[in-house]
């Protein structure tokens, strides 16, 4: 019975890496069927293997065995029979073609040799197109300097996570300063122009080479301009994210009146994410207050969808679980139908009209009993 | 992994301290049930705080448990599942109905010791 | 676990876990023998992940009613795979009878 599949997660050097192995859930690969005598551990992992001058995972099968080795670019696995076999970095890599390599370096010489020139027109342009201007001149220039650089270093390595780091990077320097996405696009569009000028002004007396030097430096250099326009798109929808996150966790408080008494008031309106959180809240709550009874009012709720609807009979069900009472009050006539309309095991729904009516039930379940001043004495 | 069962006064208590095979968890079935009667208990607590995952199979065995002690005159009492473990039950489908769940150990003791003194307290009038 | 490393919430992380387990449970219960391959994914610009679940069982005849609720020819309760659809966010399914099930999902992180 120890058939159970475990998984056996990233026991190795590099971040990413996964070696996973089912004991007794037997790897079957047509192409392998000679493996099948073998232990019943089987090994594979992800590589990240460079494709055509760009980075992938990939996945690699080795069939049953030891693993003896593994890093980022390597596993190598002992099979019962003693055999090793080691998978490296994949030679399946379609290198570039020789002329384009032999063009882009001739290409990135010539940058290199007219570094401070292009970069000042390029800088110069900036300032003319008015963009960026919620730096200073020095920043600019600064920044133009190293994007320039990566730029460069980007068209003779061929590949991009330097460049893309260091645009997720500015990003999020200059993300809080208020600098928009047409702006950055705007700028790398504008190295892009600056630098094909200077190649016509370099081969102008020689129409085919041009050709073919743009042929080399126009895919590439798109790539570039996507790469870093990207890079900045998802640092602001990370940046406007996390705002969201931090926006929505104020709007949901979970409030405990009492001891072992947890009330949300839930307002506004609910979608699927916001459910989800609310959720999450509420549980998380429950356990660190060590709540026993949860009134959820929705007064504040006009109206939920089917979906959320059954998030809300799930709440209900795993604060169950966790051994709290859940009271739900404040129910909208359309609410109310929504739930018959789903078909609502009433029996798990405690639902009471009003928030005062829900907290007085709350504290009869919990033993409370509240009473007027005078009445006591 | 065997899960280890402690009496305690009428009640038994079995704590789960680490992921469970599908054997482990047939096994802690029968060694409850069995005892259960065996040590004329009253109240059996399965406290899972240390399970991170719960499928089907362990939450239907976890059901069947605490249903056969019933039958076998007893009362059980789930503890300590963890948040996260409540919402992917609930997302699969398993809400352990008909099953008493509490926070952790100490409230599922609060829980039992309840039942049982009001069922006390009623027997006398 | 792969799913912390790409960022998945603790309560997300828990999700995959139980559908992977599901998901082997099916394969053992169904077809004794397959395997599951879990894998970091990237979307448009969510990061996610891939579990493929594959085995070369007797197949399922009527997909469509495997995926109802309640549903089972094992003696389970045949919530495996309405379950997992569930849990997750796409989901995927391709079987034939006598030759085996694949099962795809992915969930992407929020």
């Amino acid at each position: 019975m120890e058939r159970y599949p475990q998984l056996i997660h990233s026991a190795t050097e590099s971040p990413g890496n996964c070696i996973m192995s089912h004991p007794g859930v037997e790897a079957i690969d047509s192409k392998e069927e000679d493996l099948r005598y073998l232990p019943e551990v089987f090994c594979s992992c992800f590589l990240d293997c460079r494709l055509g001058g760009r980075m992938v995972r990939k996945f690699m099968y080795m069939g049953r065995g030891t693993i003896l080795q593994m890093e980022r670019s390597r596993l190598m696995v002992r099979k019962r029979d003693g055999d090793v076999v080691t998978q490296n970095e994949t030679a399946e890599a379609t290198p570039r073609s020789e002329t384009t390599t032999r063009l882009l370096r001739e290409l990135v010489a010539h940058l290199r040799q007219n570094r401070t020139p292009v970069r000042e027109e390029w800088v110069g342009r900036i300032t003319e197109a008015q963009l960026l201007m919620a730096m200073t001149k020095e920043e600019i220039f600064a920044e133009a300097t190293s994007v320039y650089d990566s730029y460069v270093a980007a068209l003779e390595t061929g590949t991009f996570e330097a460049l893309q780091n260091y645009a997720r990077n500015l990003s999020e320097r200059i993300i809080p300063r208020g600098v928009e996405t047409h702006e950055v696009v705007g700028i790398v569009l504008l190295l892009r122009d600056v630098l094909a000028r200077s190649l016509f002004a370099k081969y102008q007396g020689d129409f085919e080479q041009l050709n073919r030097i743009l042929d080399a430096y126009e895919p590439a250099a798109n790539r570039i301009a996507n790469t870093v326009a990207v890079g900045f798109v998802q640092e602001r929808e990370r940046v406007i994210r996390q705002q969201q996150e931090a926006i929505r966790e104020l709007s949901t408080p979970v409030l405990q009146v009492r001891e072992r008494l947890l009330i949300l008031p839930i307002i506004g309106v609910i979608d699927p994410q916001r459910a989800r959180q609310l959720t999450e809240q509420l549980l998380r709550g429950i356990r660190t207050n060590r709540a026993k009874v949860v009134v959820i009012d929705i007064t504040g709720v006009a109206a939920m969808d089917a979906s959320v609807a059954n998030h809300l009979v799930q709440t209900v069900e795993a604060s169950r679980l966790l051994g709290a009472t859940v009271i739900v009050t404040g129910l909208s006539p359309e609410i109310a139908q929504t739930l018959v309309t789903i078909g609502v095991d009433l029996g798990k729904m405690n639902t009471v009209g009003d928030l005062q009516g829900g907290i007085e039930q709350a504290e009869r379940l919990l033993g409370y009993k509240v009473v007027m001043i005078a009445e006591a004495g | 992994m065997e899960v280890p069962i402690l009496k305690q006064g009428g009640f038994l208590i079995a704590t789960v301290q680490a992921a469970l095979t599908d054997a482990d968890l047939l096994q802690l079935r029968r060694a409850l049930v069995e005892r259960v009667v065996q040590m004329r208990s009253y109240g059996v607590i399965l406290d899972v705080t240390a399970l991170d995952v719960m499928d089907s199979f362990a939450s239907r065995t976890i059901r069947e448990i605490a249903h056969i002690i019933r039958l076998r005159g007893a009362e059980t009492v789930i503890v300590g599942i963890q948040p996260e473990v409540a919402f992917a039950m609930v997302q699969l489908g398993l809400t352990l109905e008909g099953v008493a769940t509490a926070l952790d150990l100490e409230e599922g003791l609060q829980y039992l010791n309840q039942k049982f003194k009001s069922a006390a307290s009623s027997a006398k009038h | 676990m792969l799913a912390m490393e790409i960022g998945f919430s603790s309560g997300d992380s828990t999700l995959i876990a139980t559908a992977i387990s599901e998901l082997g449970r099916n394969i053992l219960s169904y077809a004794q023998q397959g395997e599951i391959l879990i894998r970091a994914i990237n979307g448009c610009d969510h990061p996610g992940i891939l579990i493929v679940a594959s085995d070369k069982g007797p197949g399922i005849s009527d997909v469509q009613q495997a995926l109802r609720d309640g549903f089972s020819t094992s003696g389970g309760l045949g919530l495996g795979l309405p379950g997992v659809r569930r849990l997750m966010d796409e989901f995927e399914i391709t079987s034939v009878p006598k030759r085996g099930t694949t099962v795809k999902v992915k969930k992407w992180k929020q």
